[in-house]
Order: structure tokens, then C-alpha cells, then sequence
């Protein structure tokens, strides 16, 4: 039985369909338009919840839900991410053994950077997230990697977004380059596939399902889901980055989560924050 | 993958058959198995989205209808049970997990829970 179910997961990965909703550009070089897709979005979430302006979907699922939102506003008052802020101030200004430091590695020392992130380098042909250049800076000073979902990276990455707190999320897709395009779509498709065992998408959870129990749970749009990362949740008891999250995602509806940071992973982060352009970075969040 | 899944069709054929014979489980076994189906979360798990008039079924999620009125919506029992073997089937895009399609519960376990239901 055991070998049966491993495979229908995996058969579920392979059988994974696309599927569209709100009125978007699609799934195909040919057609997408990131603009399009970022709009219908802004649009279907407008209609379904007249109630709440766009800016406050950085406030995830309590931009949508008053009963719970007040709760959070009392947790908000002492904020539980606090000492992981400053933990992570620390361990940003610690040197290396080198003697040189994060700062170096980054634009503006690191201050007010995270909106900059993730970006398409053309030079690598990739998409980078912050926690891996926080990585790369590492190893590039003879240090080892941190894991990348909890614990210091997610201190270190705290801190920086509690540095860029109000500053608006501008994810470029740069003209005419073919594979930063492809790269969004690859990102685009993975929310929208359905997968694992339950056949459900992010989409299904995320945007149909948005506010609507899932037994006690109630999933939050995804417009806004990247602005608050890394985020203090009452159920982990700990900071926990983006990656950490999707992983939890997967589980949750039983299929096997890639690895933090694969590329595909990335490509699902840039497409995310690109569908926030326009919301400002209000990290670390508080969740419950 | 052929193999495997016709395989998997002589097994549940020959737990039918050898239920069969057994006279099967009776009705009140069916239903109360059914109910568990219904409430546990790594089985049908139904609870999560659909509420019930069942003291039993606390925090029921509403992402589906309410499982109220079976016998008048669904006269065909048949129509019930393909809705839970496959809701794929009405609805490409549903949230609601394929619960036979991807082997998630057994034939049998399809029967009890349509049983349970099927009360209310
Ligand atoms: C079975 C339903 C379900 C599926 C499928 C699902 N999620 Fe979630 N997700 C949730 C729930 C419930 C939460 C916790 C409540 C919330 O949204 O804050 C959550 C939380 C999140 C969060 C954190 C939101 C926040 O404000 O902190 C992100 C980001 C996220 N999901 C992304 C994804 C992505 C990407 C996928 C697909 C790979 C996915 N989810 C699939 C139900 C789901
Ligand atoms: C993750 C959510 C989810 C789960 C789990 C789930 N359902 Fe559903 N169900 C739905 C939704 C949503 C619909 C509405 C139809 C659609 O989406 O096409 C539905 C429709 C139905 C219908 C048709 C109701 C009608 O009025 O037409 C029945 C019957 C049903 N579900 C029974 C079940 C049973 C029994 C189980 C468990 C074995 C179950 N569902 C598990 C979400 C779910």
C-alpha cells in the first residue's frame, strides 16, 4: 500500500494541469503578459472583497478577514518577531572570519534593500532570492551555508526586510529577454498546476479558496502573500522563511515539496512578488 | 503502471468478492464507518470542507456545499458516489480531492462514507 500511495504522488506531479482563472494572459510564451496577470488579479481579489484596499493585502489573510484580524492587531502590539529582528541585526554586523561582513556582499550595505528581490540576473540566467545571496555572500568569505528554512538565515533575512519596511515591491521581467519570461511562466504554471494526491493547485487554496475554512484554517489571497517574509508563525514558534512555507503547502495537501531555493521554487517566488508589485515590504509578519 | 494498476483492480475485485461472500458488512457497520471516513483527517477528511448535522463533526470547514437534503439532490445514489470517487469529473478546477481517482480511499471506504451521507 505504502508503494501504491508513493506512486500515486508522483503520478499526480506528472498528470499536473494547468488551469487559468480571473481573466489572464495564459500560459504560453506567446501570449503571457506578467501586466495582465498582475491586474486580473488586483481585480478579481477587488470584487470578491470590496471592502479592502489593495495596500492592505500585505496584511494577508487579515486584510480579508475581519474576525481574525483583530487578534492579530493585539499580537502586532508585541510583536513576537522582535527579538529575531534584533538576533538577526546582530548576526548581520557580526564579521566574518575574514573580517569582512554581509554588508560588503550587498547594494547600500544591505539597508532598505529587500523590494530588490528576487531578481532575474541575466549574467547567471537565473532568478535570485534573498536568503541565497545571503548564502553566496557566506561562501564567497569562506564561510558554510546556513539551512535555508529557519534559524539564522531567516534572522539574518528578517532583519534586512525590517530595514526595507514601506518600500514598493517593483519585480522587473527585463524587455525582450526570452528566458527571465520563461522563468515567470515556469512560476506562473507551478501555482496554477494542480498536484500531489488531494489534485489540489496554490490557486485552488489561494485564490477560489481564499477566506474559506478549510476546517479551522483559512487561506489568504495571494495577492501580498511575499511582502511579510521571513514570518513569526504561533504554529512553528519560530521565524520561518518563504521556502519553509511552500514546503508546508505541499504537505498539507500531499504532495512532496521540492527543496528550499530549487529554481522552480524561485521561479514560483518571482512570479509571487511580481503579482505584488505595488504592495510595499512589511517583514518580518506575524501569523497565526 | 498498467501492471500496477490492474493489479490493483484484481485486489479491491477479490476484497469485494470475498465481502460478497462474507455477506458483506451490514448497513449500521457501513454507516459507522462511513462517519469515520467522514471525520478522519487522513481519510476522506470531508469534515475539512463540508459542514453536516453530525455533533461529531466540529470546526467543519465551507469550502463545499453543505451535505444537507442527499436523498432529494442526489435520487441516484450512483450520481453521489461518482461526485466522490471523481469531482474532477464536474468540475476540472474543484478544490475537492479525486477521493477514489487517486487512491485515496477504497471502494469500500467510498461505499461507507456515500451510506453515511446519504442519511443526511
Ligand atoms: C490545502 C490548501 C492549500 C494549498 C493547496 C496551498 N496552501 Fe498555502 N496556505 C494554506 C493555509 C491554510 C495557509 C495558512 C493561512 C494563511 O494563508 O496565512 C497557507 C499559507 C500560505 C502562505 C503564507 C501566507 C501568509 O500570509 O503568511 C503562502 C506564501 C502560501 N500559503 C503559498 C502557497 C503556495 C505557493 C502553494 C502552492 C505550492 C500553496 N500555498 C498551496 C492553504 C493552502
Ligand atoms: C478540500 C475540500 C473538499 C473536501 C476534502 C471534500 N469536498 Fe466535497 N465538495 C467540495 C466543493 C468545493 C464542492 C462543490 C462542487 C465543486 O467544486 O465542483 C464539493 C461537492 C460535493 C458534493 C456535491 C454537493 C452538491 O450539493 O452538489 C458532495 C456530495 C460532496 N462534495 C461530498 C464529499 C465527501 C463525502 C467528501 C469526503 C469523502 C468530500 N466531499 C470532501 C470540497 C471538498
Amino acid at each position: 500500500m505504502k508503494i501504491i500511495k508513493m506512486m500515486t504522488l508522483s503520478l499526480g506531479v506528472v498528470l499536473a494541469t494547468q488551469m487559468t482563472q480571473a481573466a489572464d494572459s495564459g500560459f504560453t510564451l506567446a501570449t503571457v503578459n506578467p501586466e495582465a496577470d498582475r491586474t486580473a488579479l488586483q481585480n478579481y481579489f477587488k470584487k470578491r472583497f470590496p471592502e479592502s484596499e489593495v495596500q492592505d493585502y500585505v496584511n494577508g489573510i487579515y486584510a480579508v478577514d475581519a474576525d481574525s484580524r483583530a487578534q492579530w492587531e493585539e499580537i502586532e502590539e508585541f510583536p513576537p518577531y522582535e527579538f529575531a529582528v534584533e538576533e538577526g541585526e546582530e548576526l548581520f554586523n557580526t564579521p566574518f572570519a575574514n573580517g569582512k561582513g554581509y554588508a560588503d556582499c550587498f547594494e547600500n550595505g544591505g539597508v532598505g534593500i529587500r523590494q530588490n528581490f528576487p531578481y532575474w540576473s541575466k549574467e547567471e540566467g537565473t532568478v535570485k532570492t534573498l536568503e541565497m545571496e545571503i548564502n553566496e555572500c557566506r561562501e564567497a568569505n569562506g564561510e558554510q551555508p546556513l539551512k535555508w528554512g529557519k534559524g539564522e538565515i531567516a534572522k539574518v533575512s528578517a532583519y534586512m526586510a525590517w530595514t526595507s519596511r514601506d518600500q514598493v515591491f517593483d519585480v522587473k521581467i527585463p524587455e525582450g529577454d526570452t528566458a527571465a519570461m520563461a522563468a515567470y511562466l515556469d512560476g506562473k504554471k507551478f501555482f496554477y498546476a494542480k498536484r500531489g494526491q488531494l489534485n489540489l493547485s496554490c490557486a485552488n487554496c489561494h485564490v477560489q479558496g481564499t477566506n474559506i475554512r478549510i476546517r479551522a484554517d483559512l487561506p489568504s489571497p495571494q495577492l501580498g502573500h511575499v511582502s511579510h517574509f521571513p514570518v513569526f508563525r504561533s504554529k512553528w514558534g519560530d521565524l520561518g522563511t518563504l521556502h519553509r512555507r511552500y514546503s508546508g503547502c505541499h504537505k498539507d495537501s500531499r504532495s512532496k515539496p521540492l527543496k528550499p531555493q530549487t529554481e522552480t521554487f524561485r521561479n514560483l517566488e518571482y512570479f509571487q512578488t511580481y503579482m505584488s508589485n505595488g504592495l510595499v515590504v512589511n517583514g518580518p509578519g506575524a501569523r497565526k | 503502471m498498467q501492471k500496477l494498476k490492474t493489479s490493483f483492480y484484481a485486489a479491491g475485485l477479490m476484497a469485494m468478492l470475498s465481502a460478497g461472500t462474507a455477506q458483506a458488512v451490514d448497513k449500521a457497520e457501513l454507516i459507522a464507518m462511513g462517519k469515520a471516513v467522514y471525520l478522519n483527517k487522513s481519510k476522506g477528511n470531508c469534515v475539512s470542507c463540508h459542514q453536516i448535522e453530525d455533533a461529531d463533526a466540529t470546526q467543519a470547514g465551507n469550502q463545499g456545499p453543505p451535505i444537507v437534503a442527499m436523498k432529494q439532490r442526489f435520487p441516484d445514489k450512483a450520481v453521489l458516489r461518482a461526485q466522490v470517487w471523481d469531482a474532477t469529473v464536474n468540475n476540472p478546477l474543484t478544490i475537492m480531492p479525486p477521493l477514489g481517482k487517486h487512491w485515496i480511499l477504497s471502494e469500500q471506504e467510498i461505499d461507507a462514507v456515500v451510506e453515511y451521507v446519504y442519511q443526511f
